[in-house]
């Protein structure tokens, strides 16, 4: 029998659903209703010179990329076998449009996180 | 799919059934379906931290219009709804994961699935709590 | 027999291959006394009310497996469901789901049977043994890393619980890969290596996505979604590190 190259996937799946799982909600809050709201956050937050500082810091850098590849891999994967559960037996089709979404989303991170520099 | 040699002999006919809305026949299915489903709030949220990296790396004019975006009650109204899919992600991570887990023992007593969630659980409130923490240190 | 009172409606789902194009339901109504199940009831149909009812079962008593059926939608043996539990409403009965349908509630299982044979049910040695050697000696601890998986009594019911297999039977299913870990665990075995071929494939431990009804149906308690999805690490490490074991090592010990 064929050995199945499904550990890759699974493994990028199952460490951003763990990411996801300890993480999401509160990045969520932070980022969607807190800082835009200024609700125990201030707006200043997330201004574009605080921001741009904290993508342009290694640790801020590495950060992001880390929860955007990690939660768009975990997702892809997810979305894929749904599909299949729907009853969609795209094949190769469906693969590419999930996993290549995927990479998309991956390497514009990883360019947008270069492009703003160190 | 190929019928298995014996079953052309002796007059059978087996019957299949369709698989058709399967999920539907069973709460248990339904369930399952959502837990799925939150991948999408996943997959949006990572879409929505590349709109702001994306806009970020396009200078200040860029990223205030994605901040004025993410002001927007529009905006809001999705990211609480987003929210609530992460909450249920997280729930539901933590419930299947002792499935994938051998069988632990602490003082001779095998450790239950449920205290497994349990931690993981706690776990998550713990990385949420330290995550908020680490932002209000960084406050301006 | 029965005291004066208490019918339930059954609805069974008819097939006989000679003479219907497609399943129908038919009606029974049943008296029933409380501690009958719904195997009890099938008999009765079958003694009283309708001869040409057929469905398989054997030992009553939740031990061989044979009686599984779907009961108001849910997977069970029939053995261990109760009338009672369904009235004043009724009842329908089908054959086990994902299976084809033979005749009325027997299934057609051949798929299953062969798929366990395919994981070689049986103990490997590490290494040949004489028998002026003794037996294997075994702690409590290593029976309990594999005893609960060998507690399968091959009822199906998994198989009718996981939708995966539903939608694909080359998926080899919940219970045989139970049996596939409850030998990979055991300390006596050296066959794991041979086992992982099957567990690493598509068809294996990979079409799983962890719904974990499968868990919930089984009578016996196995657990067969704890066994697939522990394999799924164990079939990971064995695809990111095979390039670190020397050639030609025979890995026997069942971590």
């Amino acid at each position: 029998m064929k050995r199945s190259n499904a550990p890759i996937f699974w493994g990028l799946f199952g460490a951003g659903g763990m990411l996801s799982a300890l993480l999401g909600p509160m990045l969520v809050f932070i980022t969607g209703i807190a800082v835009p709201l200024g609700f125990l956050l201030p707006r200043e937050q997330m201004s574009y010179p605080r921001m741009l500082a904290f993508a342009q810091h290694w640790a801020g850098k590495s950060f992001v990329f880390v929860v955007i590849a990690l939660f768009i891999w975990h997702a892809a994967h997810r979305i894929f076998h749904s599909l299949h559960d729907f009853g969609i037996h795209g094949g190769t089709l469906a693969k590419l449009l999930c996993y290549g979404g995927a990479l998309v989303v991956t390497l514009l991170a990883l360019w947008s996180l270069l492009a703003v520099g160190f | 799919m190929s019928q298995p040699r014996n079953e052309v002999v002796g007059g059978r006919r087996p019957y299949r059934r369709s698989m058709t809305g399967w999920w539907r026949r069973d709460p248990f299915f339904v369930r399952y379906m959502i837990r799925e489903a939150t991948a999408l709030v996943v997959a949006a949220y990572s879409i929505v931290l590349l709109a702001g990296v994306l806009s970020l790396a396009q200078g200040e004019a860029a990223w205030n219009a994605w901040l004025a975006a993410m002001r927007s009650p529009i905006s809001i109204a999705l990211n609480l709804l987003m929210l609530v899919g992460m909450i249920y992600h997280s729930y539901s991570w933590f419930e299947i994961m002792p499935k994938t887990m051998p069988a632990m023992f602490v003082g001779g007593k095998r450790v239950t699935a449920a205290t497994i969630t349990m931690f993981g659980l706690v776990a998550a409130v713990a990385a949420a709590l330290a995550l908020f923490a680490a932002a209000w240190v960084l406050r301006p | 027999m029965a005291e004066a009172g208490k019918t339930i409606e059954i609805e069974v789902l008819r097939y006989r291959p000679e003479q219907d194009a497609a399943p129908v339901t038919q009606s029974y109504r049943v008296p029933f006394t409380d501690d009958m199940s719904v195997l009890q009831g099938l008999q009765y149909i079958k003694d009283h009310l309708d001869g040409t009812l057929s469905f398989r079962w054997s030992c009553r008593m939740a031990i061989c497996g044979s009686c599984g059926m779907m009961i108001d939608g849910r997977p069970k043996l029939s053995c261990k469901t109760f009338l009672r539990e369904f009235h004043p409403g009724k009842l329908r009965i089908e054959a086990l789901a994902h299976f084809p349908i033979e005749r009325d509630l027997v299934a057609g299982v051949d798929d299953f049977l062969v798929k366990l044979e395919s994981i070689k049910p049986y103990l490997i040695p590490k290494e040949p043994r004489r028998l002026d050697e003794g037996e294997y000696l075994q702690t409590p601890h290593e029976l309990e890393r594999y005893e609960q998986f060998s507690s399968c009594i091959n009822c199906m019911l998994c198989y009718a619980a996981c939708p995966q297999y539903g939608l694909d039977s080359k998926f080899t299913g919940p219970g045989v890969l139970a049996l596939l870990h409850r030998y990979n665990a055991d300390s006596r075995d050296g066959g794991r290596d041979e086992r992982m071929q099957l567990v690493n494939a598509e068809e294996g431990v990979w079409s799983c996505t962890a719904v974990g009804y499968c868990s919930e149906v089984c009578p016996k308690a196995v657990d067969p979604a704890n066994a697939v999805n522990q394999n799924k690490v164990n079939s990971a490490k064995d695809y990111f590190l095979r390039f670190l074991r020397p050639r030609g090592a025979r890995n026997g010990a069942s971590k």
